[in-house]
């Protein structure tokens, strides 16, 4: 009877802590809820991005198995035929838009991967499917379709926008009698075979095409999502290790107490533990369903801009899916553990009749303050050895890590000595007062001030970021998209009978004719664009020899994109191999957004290399005006569908839409995380103020009216905000120069230039400061209020 | 790969849960066969779409020129989903290829599959040729023939001789499988002799011997209380025998044989004549596989033992089932192949 009442006692003393604290209590759970909750979201959004991706992977092979691809983008059936009959065992798929969806159809008789994610095991369904046609799909793609004689099968493990159906089904529709798009090599293939040029030496035998794997392009934009994250559940981990630390301090005259009576030490860490653990699993199991409510906000603009930017489909709807709310569950305990176990550390070794006094933990400097100081130094260093000597995505990320700890490490030590200078400086005496209490709640308010610096310097970093990627975007497609109107032809004869209807009709029409070709290994394409001032004028490189576009409309040369410079490890004037032959780079050109490499011959060049190929797109050089009435004329001669046609402005103002969305998902996270380092503030100065009593009454006593102390409180708070700020600027540019010319250059192989934004940084200092106000208004108003008794207190209770 | 499951669903004999019994399945929409059997040939080498199954199935016993015994398997299925022919994909004929060699210590399986109506597989009469993908079975006609097969780890190119006429089984060609009446068409051509090359992972073997071929066709060849056969084609010294045992449900049997002399002469024998009885099983993929029998077919003296050259010569294909070479001993010797399906 005796153990169960003791440890009862003990729970009863501690918890009552919360009790008589119960803010101190909302900031823990709080603090621990937001950071969470901004984790699990971003963790949600990405699971289920994931899971699209996978959906769409598991369906087409791509990235698993080689495929067979043809030059035309056609390939006949009965070349597929002959290589089956060859000894290839190889696939059919047929692909194309229908409606608002794409339409991919298989073989499931020989396709390596069957009918991928759709459950096959009804026998009639499979007897429906070969002969009269059935689509699979979710069903917001199925919504999308019109009205189709085939039975519809909901398949929620579909990839998003896409139809699975039968090859036969998809060719009727797509009207591709004879015709398929490509094929898919299985991974184990017979013994005895015809070698593949003698079977078809007009189609192309491609490796597994990592390098446009979905997942590997849309890394960038997930690890954004998830930096932002983790930022976010950093600083919700400054706000509640305060939390604790301060819940430890205030609570050690009742742990000596309590050991004084004999309570063993180790049951009493073991029963902080458990209340530890109880409140993480409280505040995380709130985290994960804010985190939810977050997710299913942002994911319809993550989804929009992922298939804007990567052509990757995202399902909008959420799932609640264990890898992230789980994962979420077991970061808030080990980030509340982190948070706890130093004060737990010193818990174990506090002598048994320690002081029961508060050490005013928040007041702790000092000789940890040169520590403190020592350790931002040394990571600083580090960072910059990483910018000049790292290479690789790893290095990068620890670049940005040692980048961020460090700064906000150091932010304390920078405050602290312009706050000394400020005192020195001081004319009066209440402004000298000012600076030098300012000066001394540096100590407490420093958790909150680095929460806030780490929110806005990745707020400038990112915005900047996001901001560069646009202007130079959108720079790129004023260069890039050159014709004012573009024309994709069917096949290659509705081509000819194109380029001799559109000749009279525009100012110039310039054939885009390419091919896929693997350059150094590594899958690229070939164009061949007609000799024109509008490339010579349009196309700037970042590198190239001599007088490089008239050597290369003379034959004599190729220009590559920055991508396959980089990673094929290729300078100008070294040569790569093209169709067998041999050529100079002379030049380089910056391709935005272009996730392989790219090469550029003279049309002349590419008709000697590829006899065979003929261009299937057209740019056309017209008065915009005359675009709509052509649109019109191509729709009724030649019955060309409107994806078939691509106004120049029409894609600008997609491109224009897709920033948008983007820019909806980071300003988003931009004010959570503002509010996240706000409410830390708030949380801060809420402590300090009942703290803080001994300090303020010495200055009420001498003259200073309460709401002058309330006004001053306010002023202070601003100070402070701007002060990070103006930290907060030179560190998220840093930031920013890191994700732009090292991690993108790391994970794309292109390097952006970095422009700034100074309007945006001086919006966000608003931000900040209206947050510090915000955050000080209440304990302000709380010191006007004070009571004067109380103040009069202090006198009395002084020790 | 997914098609496993998918073709338990397509093939007929696959659709219920006890595999080969679904071959008892009836659908009013195909043809069945009708007594008396009139075949006309070369028509009826090629296929015949308004019935529900159709197989080409060839099984050799082979010898290397130091007696390393080998078996070979070439076997073209044809199953429709609707009676007709119908063109391009949305045909409803379903083609299945399954090639095996087996040694006394290996046994090499793969299988294809293919859509009628696009050319990757199929049957045509005269000239003779039944292919899927890269497999054929290609002559001027049945009786020369070049037969060949590849798979990831072994392949074969044959030349076969028939040296015999074709034989009938049953009434003329009209072959009973049970006491209801159900029947198919069913004759053989076992009078092949054969040579060619054997490509193994260690190298080429040079062979020769027989080959024994096997045409039929039904809508629903087996009763709803039959679960699987047990099938024998067996070169003997005076002469050769089929027969076959069909299980039932309540483990009686129905069997069946036809016996040939070496000229080509038959004798048809009906339920209860012919026996076969397991003698000792063997362990198959965790499933209990009879691998010797004992074999009477008292009319014409014969009671043999019969023994897998390799016990494990099972076929894992996605209608799974054994197939392999044999060696008799007992009132007669000779070599031969046993098929045993509905082993679940």
């Amino acid at each position: 009877m005796r153990r169960p009442s003791l440890t009862m006692t003990g729970l009863h003393a501690l918890l009552s802590h919360w009790w008589r604290n119960p803010i101190q209590l909302f900031t823990l759970v709080v603090g621990l809820s937001l950071a969470t909750a901004l984790w699990s979201g971003v963790q949600a959004v990405n699971a289920e991005a994931r899971a699209s991706y996978d959906a769409a992977a598991a369906t087409l092979g791509e990235g698993e198995f080689e495929q067979i691809t043809s030059d035309s983008g056609m390939i006949l059936q009965a070349d597929y035929v002959r290589l089956r009959r060859s000894g290839w065992l190889v696939s059919p798929v047929v692909e194309g838009q229908l409606d608002n969806a794409r339409l991919i159809g298989l073989d499931p008789l020989t396709a390596p991967n069957g009918l991928g994610p759709v459950d096959m095991s009804n026998g009639q369904l499979t007897v429906d499917m070969l002969t009269s046609g059935v689509f699979f799909a979710r069903q917001e793609t199925l919504d999308l379709l019109g009205e189709y004689d085939i039975s519809l099968v909901q398949s929620p493990d579909v990839a998003p926008g896409v139809i699975l159906t039968d090859v036969g089904t998809a060719q009727r529709l797509l009207e591709m009698d004879g015709f398929l798009s490509r094929l898919i090599v299985a991974p184990a293939q017979p013994m005895n075979q015809v070698l593949f040029t003698d079977v078809t030496p007009k189609l192309t035998l491609r490796t597994p095409q990592n390098g446009t794997d979905v997942a590997r392009l849309t890394d960038s934009f997930h690890l954004n999502l998830t930096a932002f994250g983790l930022l976010s559940f950093a600083v919700g981990i400054f706000i509640v290790h305060g939390a604790i630390g301060l819940a430890f301090e205030q609570r050690r005259p009742v742990i000596r107490t309590l050991r004084a009576l004999g309570f063993p030490l180790r049951r009493l860490m073991a029963l902080i533990a458990v209340e530890l653990l109880a409140l993480s699993l409280i505040a995380g199991a709130i985290g994960v369903g804010l985190g939810y409510i977050i997710a299913a906000a942002l994911l319809t603009d993550v989804a929009a801009t992922i298939s804007g930017l990567y052509g990757a489909s995202v399902s909008s709807t959420l799932q609640f899916r264990p890898e992230w709310w789980l994962s979420s569950m077991v970061i808030a305990v080990a980030g509340t553990g982190m948070a706890a176990a130093t004060s737990l550390f010193q818990l174990s070794r506090m002598p048994l009749l320690a002081s029961a006094r508060p050490r005013a933990w928040a007041m702790q400097a000092g000789r940890g303050r040169m520590y403190q100081a020592g350790v931002a130094f040394g990571l600083l260093i580090l960072a910059a050895l990483l910018g000049l000597v790292g290479s690789g995505l790893i290095a990068g990320f620890g670049m940005l890590a040692a980048l961020l700890i460090g700064a906000a490490l150091a932010l304390p030590v920078v405050l602290d000595r312009v706050l000394a200078f400020g005192t020195s400086r001081a004319k009066s005496v209440i402004i000298e007062w000012f600076w030098a209490d300012t000066r001394q709640q540096l100590p407490g308010l420093s958790l909150a001030l680095m929460a806030l610096l780490l929110a806005m310097a990745t707020n400038v970093g990112v915005s900047t970021m996001v901001s560069s990627f646009r202007l130079t975007f959108t720079g790129f497609l004023d260069q890039r998209l050159a014709s004012e109107f573009y024309v994709y032809a069917n096949d290659a004869d509705q081509a000819a009978e194109l380029q001799i209807f559109l000749t009279p009709r525009v100012d110039k029409v310039l054939p885009i004719q390419s091919v896929d070709q693997d350059i150094r290994g590594l899958p690229s394409e070939i164009y061949g664009p007609t000799a024109h001032a509008t490339y010579r004028d349009n196309w700037l490189f970042l590198q190239s020899a001599p007088k490089a576009w008239a050597r290369i409309e003379s034959g004599e040369g190729v220009a590559i994109n920055e991508q396959l410079a980089r990673r094929g490890d290729i300078a100008i004037g070294d040569k790569i191999t093209i169709a067998g032959k041999l050529f100079d780079v002379l030049g380089i050109y910056g391709d935005y957004g272009n996730p392989i490499g790219q090469v550029i011959v003279t049309e002349a060049l590419f008709e000697r290399l590829f006899p065979d190929s003929r261009a299937l797109q057209f740019g056309l050089r017209m008065d915009p005006v005359d675009v709509p009435a052509l649109t019109n004329e191509l729709r009724n001669s030649f019955g060309l569908a409107e994806t078939n046609m691509i106004n120049q402005a029409g894609i600008k103002a997609f491109s224009l839409n897709v920033f948008e969305r983007t820019f909806n998902v980071t300003g988003a996270l931009n004010i959570l995380t503002l509010a996240v380092a706000g409410f830390a503030i708030l949380m801060s100065l809420l402590t300090l103020a009942t703290m803080r009593l001994p300090q303020l009454a010495p200055v009420w006593a001498q003259g200073l009216t309460r709401a002058r102390l309330g006004r001053i409180e306010i002023i202070r708070a601003v100070l402070l905000a701007l002060l990070t700020a103006a930290f907060a600027l030179p560190l998220g540019l840093a930031l920013a120069w890191t994700l732009l010319a090292i991690v993108n250059v790391e994970a794309f192989g292109w390097r952006l230039p970095m422009y700034l934004f100074p309007m945006a940084y001086l919006r966000l200092a608003v931000f900040a400061m209206i947050a510090a106000i915000l955050a000080a208004l209440w304990p302000s108003y709380k010191l006007a209020r004070t009571r004067p008794a109380d103040l009069l207190k202090v006198f009395s209770n002084e020790r | 790969m997914n098609a496993k499951v998918f073709f338990f669903l397509l093939f007929p004999f696959a659709v219920s849960a006890q595999g080969f019994a679904g071959l008892g399945l009836k659908d009013d929409s195909f043809a069945t066969p009708q007594i008396p059997a009139i075949f006309d040939f070369p028509r009826d080498h090629g296929p015949h779409a308004e019935y529900r199954i159709e197989w080409w199935y060839l099984t050799s016993n082979l010898e290397a020129k130091d007696g390393t015994p080998f078996g070979l398997q070439w076997t073209l299925f044809r199953t429709a989903l609707a009676p007709e022919n119908g063109t391009g994909w949305s045909s409803p004929q379903l083609w299945m290829g399954h090639a095996a060699v087996t040694t006394a210590d290996s046994h090499y399986v793969t299988e294809r599959f293919a859509r009628g109506g696009i050319g990757q597989a199929g049957v045509t009469a005269y000239p003779f040729e039944a292919w899927i993908d890269d497999w054929q079975l290609v002559g001027p006609d049945l009786n020369t023939l070049r037969m060949t097969a590849s798979g990831p780890n072994f392949a074969y190119d044959m030349d076969l001789e028939a040296l015999g006429p074709l034989i009938f089984h049953g009434n003329d060609g009209y072959s009973v499988k049970s006491a209801e009446g159900q029947a198919s068409y069913y004759y053989s051509q076992p009078f092949y002799a054969v040579e060619g090359t054997l490509k193994l992972p260690d190298g080429d073997v040079q062979v020769s011997g027989t080959a024994w071929l096997d045409r039929e066709w039904s809508s629903q060849p087996l009763s709803e209380n039959q679960m699987g056969w047990d099938w024998f084609s067996l070169s003997l010294d005076t002469g050769k025998l089929m027969g076959f045992r069909l299980r039932q449900t309540d483990q009686t049997f129905y069997t069946s044989a036809t016996w040939i002399t070496p000229d080509g002469q038959t004798t048809a024998y009906p339920d209860g004549a012919f026996s076969a009885e397991p003698v000792s099983n063997v362990t198959v993929k965790g499933r209990t596989i009879p691998t010797q029998w004992r074999v009477t077919l008292p009319d014409r003296g014969i009671d043999v033992t019969v023994a897998a050259i390799n016990d494990q010569a099972w076929m894992d294909t996605s209608v799974p089932y054994w197939e392999g070479p044999i060696t008799v001993t007992g009132t007669h010797k000779g070599v031969g192949y046993l098929e045993m399906t509905g082993y679940e």
